[in-house]
């Protein structure tokens, strides 16, 4: 299966490498930059490069390509699947996924890769198993690590792995029992340049923060399940329980996990709480053109907008944008074209507008496609969906936790058309 | 870990601690230094790695099986000899009941043995049960390998896949011997084998997973193995997929593309979910072109083409580019639309970005090859660009059009040579050899004007650079210019050079892959993968089933002869007894002791599990090489025992009285339950007992071990009733084509591609407004025979002065309704219809959206006509309110006035009238209004005024409307049209519209 690594970062430089078989020499990776000189942009670089003795599989994530190069046939998902299983690893273990940081820890990187796969086959993809046989660096135990040359590999044999919950460690203790759970929803949506709407609907997660001692039976109902009805599930759901009942029923593995995610398709109307007016144009004869956006909040249940950003590729012709805000900070970046303008919340009393002039190419002709505008937001307390949890309850265990739900709706891909 | 020891020395010191540690009582040791012995990659171990896995093979622990599994695989890479003796190591641990274990197994089988498919038989349903609960990547593995598995097993359900008859629930329960029985009485055309049916069963809850890898696997596993009808259900998850990261994105795409080709139905529904974004990356950007050109339908086209229009002009060109080419995909696969397409490619033409002209001269030189018959316009304009474009390939399409069709153009094709010939030393090898055809061209059909510019062009081709053009260049002279030398062929020359050449077909580029199994790597590379495994065709015939069954089946028999007594006793106890189930719960599994008795049921699987896993942990401590010899003894007399039984239980079968019955169902059955507790539970049971009376004798543990078997038996047949609604198969979502909610003119749209816009009235989108449904036929009065319509309000495909009417038929009898088409139309003068195409048949609860197009004539006259089905015919009609007449247009405020400037006295119409309070906002107007006609918004420069305009479908008349508020709630409706018939109902009926709250 998965023969090697090799994580590349931005510049170009492979940073680390890791072979589970036998060693596959660096200039394999030549395919790959090759590949990438052939794509402009990271994001277009081809996830699968075939090689004359290999096949390279890349994710990018993080401004990192970690490519793994493996030799048969393999189902593509299951390579790149358990790469991105990889850096969620590392973000988890060191908060935030970086060179730099990957190279400050890179004991305990090559430690959780020996774990993560046996011969190029997984073997401990859970994150508390991996954690409790290399234990996450602190500022502490680095410290101690130091004087006393241990290493971070735990000292006793986690038994995880062998239970029937593989998910979750064994002996597990808080003073303060908490479970809280956010569910969050993103809207990704389509709108036409007149307004309507084209596409959308809505992704959704619920998220946990679960820290609960010993092993708590928990189960979560719905208000609505109804709703869901493309769900997929962390393998701690059981899943005939949900089929029978329409309720969640699991052992929650300790610590932070997404439960569950869903998909609200487009079939469904959607509801689009912003709007965006717009009155973007270029003339042909003269080397300026208007710009003016104003966002307004449409059906919001009566909850505040807020994060509102906007960003928009200008097109190439365009030189320089001279922009008043009416609220919030704007920059363009002349170099990439890119408007960004940080709006924050939405006052519906006196809308944020944007309007100023763009100066364009002298001599060259307007551009054939106004550019799209793309928009972020948040809204506290509310799932647009209309999901709402009904209760959470526990087995199992004696004690009474605290528990915690969190709704949020945010923009996901939202775009707006010009 | 892969050590690379150099001496034999250094090994030997090295390899005394895992050694060691092998024998070490943790699990977790024996494990790990399995793992490190095995990735010393020194070709002297091999004996010691081999010794160390196949005892390891037999350990306690699942955890130390699972690591020897992995080891396989590595001394297997590192001594490819020792194959056979490995094999036999995989075969035993196939048979391992643990789901840590299977896939791994699973996963070494692939690598040393995929071939010995017979090594599955025994293990088939255990694995099928136990998969749900593997882990995540074993899931992968276990899937792929019981695709090819189940093809070569099965026989295809596709055959008659459109009337597959399954069996009913009854008849699943029967043993395999009697369903032959009655298969060979009924004759079934097609029955699935439970042991297919069990695989697609089983593999439905993994479309939950939360690894894209082991969606796609069952997507993969449905495709290639379940009936047509069935598959359908993997769409949903895989439009699920696509939220996922760039690279999962990709890998479903052109997956989701493949199928597409094949199964449009499949994915129709979820068309949206394939709408581009500007910042999804290139290659995503194409993969989901691909799938909406391969979705593209009557019914969609218009909502697909305005999608189109919009992506040509994104600012990604090579995505434009290939929106082009779709573009010309669409417009050769859907007649309707050609003519549009190639309207609005045209208009591409004088886009300013190169590359999109060059795509468009390549598409339309495919598209006129289709229909060259009357397009010598197009093909003179083109003939101009010549000036412009430098693109080599839009240049060799143009020359080659123009030689192709020279007879239509015979003005401009000399003048087109001439000019070539000027610019030849220059041109691209491309553009060259595209000189020298029509030079050849032109030479046979006018050589007249041509000859002396033909000769020129060929002697500058004698000399040029390029073998190849001067290779053409000797080609043709020999050919087409007589002297003595020349053969017969130039007799013939006119003959093969403008020979009626065919059409190229415009096809996907995903049209072959579906020769690689789906989901592999192969699929998604084009090329066959080193190690890929061609899936088989379905057999004929399928191979016995019965190499399927297990031991199990004759244990159970056998009981019923020896242990009556036993068996009364224990059928009444309860699955899970108080006992045992402390036992399991006193280290991990809390969750028993808290859940009802009825969960614990459902649970039963997981409970299952962790019995295995704590009996193992537990027992470990016992020596191993005892408990290993006393397995495999107590083993082998098993085996004995059951060869010689089973011979006489052939015969003892055919006495054995409906007691029997039940048993033999219940064994048929286990293996198309879903429940994975009955087999892996019974088994951890027996094996927990054989460790805990160790020193009872063989013959006492085979007697437990019997009463434990049997015990299982009823259990299995009371879990299994609990799943019976699993059975009901499974109806896939019908393709209902989502109506589109804005389409607008396609010819308005396509020639909005073109840059320079000259008209000032252009018909624009319709504003989003709530589809309002009609009454067709009720299906008390059709028999069973529902159909609604609504006006979709957007331009209709069929003609330009129709309305578009979609037409939803809903079949709600119980049988399925054949023939459905328009009969008899009853139309007043001038009155056009085109309806839809006839609907072979509609299944019962399905229903389906058909589109036709109306010509009303700008009246409100309702349209008669007669629906017919095959066996009944019912008159319906079809009136349209006046609103639904016109299509929207845009213009600005100044022409609005200079228009309703000239339609005043006769032409206007005007109204006073109340406006409800809550009418007198802006957006509330416009919505009302809106909603009631098809108007376009007009921007308006005063707050108290408000405009709308609109077209007349069928003349085109303009309609325009105003409202103008005024003080104390008043309002002035003020309608401007030629057509003051229609304006004056239309004032009509927009008069309570606004009064009214």
């Amino acid at each position: 299966m998965i023969h090697s690594l090799f994580l590349i970062n931005s510049s170009g430089d492979i940073f680390l490498e890791k072979h589970w078989k036998s060693v596959v020499s660096r200039s394999v990776c030549d395919y790959f930059f090759e590949a990438q000189e052939r794509a402009t942009e990271a994001e277009n670089v081809p996830p699968v490069i075939p090689t004359p003795h290999h096949y390279l599989l890349s994710v990018y994530r993080h401004k990192i390509f970690f490519v793994a190069v493996i030799q048969t046939e393999v189902p593509p998902l299951f390579v790149i699947e358990f790469l991105h299983r990889v850096v969620d690893t590392f973000q988890d273990y060191f908060g935030v996924c970086s060179e730099v940081v990957i190279k400050d820890n890179v004991v305990v990187v090559y430690e959780v890769l020996e774990e993560m796969l046996d011969n190029g086959f997984p073997l401990a993809t859970e994150s508390n198993i991996l954690k409790e046989l290399i234990k996450p660096p602190t500022i502490l135990r680095t410290v101690v690590n130091t004087i006393t040359g241990s290493t971070n590999v735990g000292d006793q044999l986690p038994t995880g792995q062998l239970s029937v919950v593989p998910w979750r460690r064994t002996g597990v203790k808080y003073t303060n029992n908490e479970a809280y759970f956010d569910v969050i929803e993103e809207i990704d949506a389509i709108i036409d340049k007149s307004g309507s709407t084209i596409t959308a609907e809505i992704q959704g997660v619920i998220d946990a923060c679960v820290k609960l001692t010993g092993m708590p039976d928990l189960t979560l109902s719905f208000m609505n399940p109804r709703l869901l009805d493309d769900v997929s599930f962390h393998p701690c759901v059981r899943f005939k329980r949900w089929e029978s009942e329409r309720i969640l029923s699991f052992i929650p593995p300790d610590g932070n996990f997404r439960l569950l995610s869903y998909h609200v398709s487009a079939q469904n109307l959607v509801a689009i709480p912003v709007y965006v007016k717009h009155n973007i144009s270029f003339r042909d004869s003269s080397s300026l053109g208007r710009f003016e956006i104003t966002v307004g909040p449409k059906q919001t249940m009566g909850k505040t907008v807020e994060g509102v950003m906007v960003t928009s590729q200008m097109p190439k012709g365009v030189l320089n944008m001279s922009l008043t805000p009416s609220q919030g900070m704007h920059t363009f970046d002349p170099v990439t074209k890119l408007l960004s303008w940080d709006v924050g919340k939405i006052n519906p009393q006196k809308l944020p507008s944007l309007k100023g002039t763009m100066s364009l190419q002298a001599g060259a002709s307007k551009p054939d496609e106004n550019p799209t505008i793309n928009l972020q937001f948040k809204i506290q307390q509310l799932a647009i969906s209309g999901l709402k949890v009904n209760r959470l309850d526990m087995y199992g265990e004696k004690y009474k936790p605290f528990k915690g739900i969190k709704y949020m709706t945010k923009a996901g891909k939202f775009q707006v058309r010009t | 870990m892969t050590l690379m020891m150099p001496t034999l020395v250094s090994t030997v010191t090295f390899l005394h601690y895992p050694l060691k540690c092998l024998k070490d009582p943790n699990q977790l040791i024996r494990a790990s230094a399995l793992r490190v012995l095995s990735s010393i990659r020194v070709p002297i171990i091999v004996p010691i790695m081999m010794l160390a896995i196949k005892e390891a093979s037999a350990d306690l622990s699942p955890y130390v099986r699972k690591n020897a599994a992995h080891a396989i695989q590595k001394l297997y890479s590192l001594d490819p000899e020792q194959k056979e003796m490995l094999i036999e190591v995989i075969e035993k641990l196939l048979k391992d009941k643990s789901t840590l274990v299977a896939g791994s197994v699973v996963m070494a089988f692939e690598e040393v043995c995929p071939d010995r498919i017979d090594l599955i038989h025994k293990n088939y349903r255990k694995l099928c049960n136990l998969l749900v609960d593997v882990e995540e990547w074993g899931q992968v593995v276990i899937i792929h390998m019981l695709t090819r598995y189940a093809r070569t097993q099965f026989v295809s359900p596709w055959k008659e896949g459109d009337v597959l008859e399954e069996f009913n629930e009854k008849d699943f329960y029967e043993t395999d011997e009697e369903q032959k029985e009655k298969d060979q009485k009924v004759k079934k055309p097609y029955a699935m084998d439970p042991d297919h049916r069990l695989l697609i069963r089983n593999t439905k809850p993994l479309l939950q997973s939360r690894n894209a890898a082991v969606v796609m696997a069952v997507a993969q596993l449905y495709w290639h193995l379940a009936p047509k009808s069935e598959a359908g259900i993997v769409s949903k998850s895989l439009v699920r997929l696509l939220r996922s990261n760039r690279e999962v994105q990709y890998i479903v795409l052109q997956n989701i593309a493949t199928m597409s080709i094949q199964r449009k139905g499949m994915f129709e529904p979820y068309l949206k979910s394939f709408y581009v974004r500007s910042t999804d990356p290139t290659m995503i950007k194409t993969s989901k072109l691909e799938i909406l050109t391969n979705l593209a339908n009557e019914a969609n086209i218009s909502t697909l083409l305005r999608e189109f229009q919009t992506y040509v002009k994104s600012q990604d060109k090579q995505f434009a580019a290939a929106t082009i080419q779709a573009i010309g995909r669409c417009a050769t696969n859907i007649s309707e639309v050609t003519d549009t397409c190639l309207n609005g490619l045209v208009c591409l033409l004088s886009n300013r970005d190169e590359i999109v002209v060059a795509e468009s001269v390549v598409v339309i030189k495919k598209l006129l090859q289709t229909q060259p018959a009357h397009h010598s316009e197009i093909i003179k304009h083109m003939g101009k660009l010549l000036d412009t474009i430098t693109v080599p390939v839009a240049r060799a399409s143009i020359l080659w059009l123009i030689g192709e069709y020279c007879e239509r153009v015979p003005k401009i094709a000399p003048d087109v040579l001439r000019k070539m010939a000027q610019s030849f030393t220059s041109e691209d090898d491309l553009v060259k050899l595209q000189i020298l055809n029509l030079g050849a061209k032109l030479y046979l059909t006018n050589s007249k004007q041509t000859k002396l510019l033909t000769q020129y062009i060929l002697n500058l081709g004698k000399y040029d650079q390029s073998y190849d053009i001067r290779d053409r260049t000797r080609f043709i002279r020999q050919l087409i210019v007589p002297n003595e030398k020349s053969g017969a062929l130039s007799k013939y020359a006119k003959k093969i050079f403008l020979a009626q050449k065919p059409a190229p077909l415009l096809e996907s580029p995903f049209k072959d892959r579906d020769r690689f199994q789906l989901g592999t790597l192969s699929h998604t590379l084009n090329t066959k993968a080193t190690g890929y495994l061609e899936l088989s065709n379905w057999p004929e015939e399928a191979p016995d089933p019965s190499v399927r069954n297990v031991e199990v089946i004759e244990l159970g028999k056998e009981q019923l002869v020896t242990l009556g007594k036993v068996k009364k006793e224990k059928s009444t106890e309860k699955f899970y007894s108080e006992s045992e189930e402390e036992e399991s719960a006193s280290t991990t599994d809390t969750e028993s002791e808290s859940t009802s008795e009825s969960e614990k049921e459902k649970n039963g699987k997981e409970e299952s599990s962790s019995m295995e896993n704590t009996e193992s942990s537990s027992s470990e401590e016992l020596s191993e090489s005892e408990s290993d010899s006393k397995e495999s003894t107590a083993k082998k007399r098993f085996k004995t025992i059951e060869e010689s039984d089973s011979d006489n239980m052939e015969k003892k079968k055919k006495v054995i009285s409906k007691k029997n019955k039940s048993f033999d169902s219940s064994d048929a059955e286990s293996s198309s339950t879903e429940e994975t507790s009955s087999d892996s539970k019974s088994e951890s049971d027996s094996e927990s007992d054989t460790e805990s009376k160790k020193p009872k004798i063989a013959a006492a543990t085979k007697r437990k071990e019997m009463a434990v078997q049997e015990k299982k038996a009823p259990t299995k047949q009371e879990v299994s009733l609990l799943d019976l609604d699993d059975f009901n198969p499974v109806s896939t979502p019908v393709a209902v084509p989502t109506p589109a909610i804005l389409s607008p003119s396609l010819v308005a749209d396509l020639e909005g591609l073109s840059v320079s816009k000259s008209s000032v009235i252009d018909v624009s989108t319709p504003v989003f407004v709530p589809m309002k449904t009609h009454e067709l036929l009720h299906r008390m009065s059709g028999k069973g025979l529902a159909a609604h319509y609504h006006f979709s309000r957007q331009p209709c495909i069929y003609g330009d002065q129709m309305v578009s009417v979609q037409v939803t038929l809903t079949n709600t009898t119980d049988q399925k309704l054949e023939n459905i088409h328009i009969g008899e139309k009853k139309l007043p003068t001038g009155m056009k219809m085109h309806v839809f195409n006839p609907i072979e048949f509609l299944e019962p609860e399905e229903s389906i959206t058909v589109s036709m197009g109306i010509d009303f004539c700008d009246s409100t006259q309702t349209a008669s006509f007669q629906l017919c089905t095959k066996e009944d015919h019912f008159s319906v009609n079809i009136q349209p309110p006046v609103g639904e007449l016109l299509l929207p247009v845009t213009m600005a405020e100044k022409d609005f006035k200079t228009e309703q400037g000239m339609l005043t006295g006769m032409n206007e119409t005007s109204a006073t009238i109340t406006v409800a309070p809550q009418n007198s906002t802006r957006l509330v107007i416009l919505e009302k209004v809106v909603k009631a006609a098809n108007l376009g918004l007009v921007p308006s420069g005063q707050d108290n005024i408000h405009r709308f305009a609109a077209k007349t479908v069928h003349s085109g008349s303009l309609m325009l409307v105003t409202v103008e508020l005024k003080e104390g709630s008043t309002a002035q409706l003020i309608i401007n049209t030629e057509k003051t018939v229609i304006g004056s109902i239309l004032l009509r009926e927009l008069k309570p519209v606004l009064s009214q709250g």
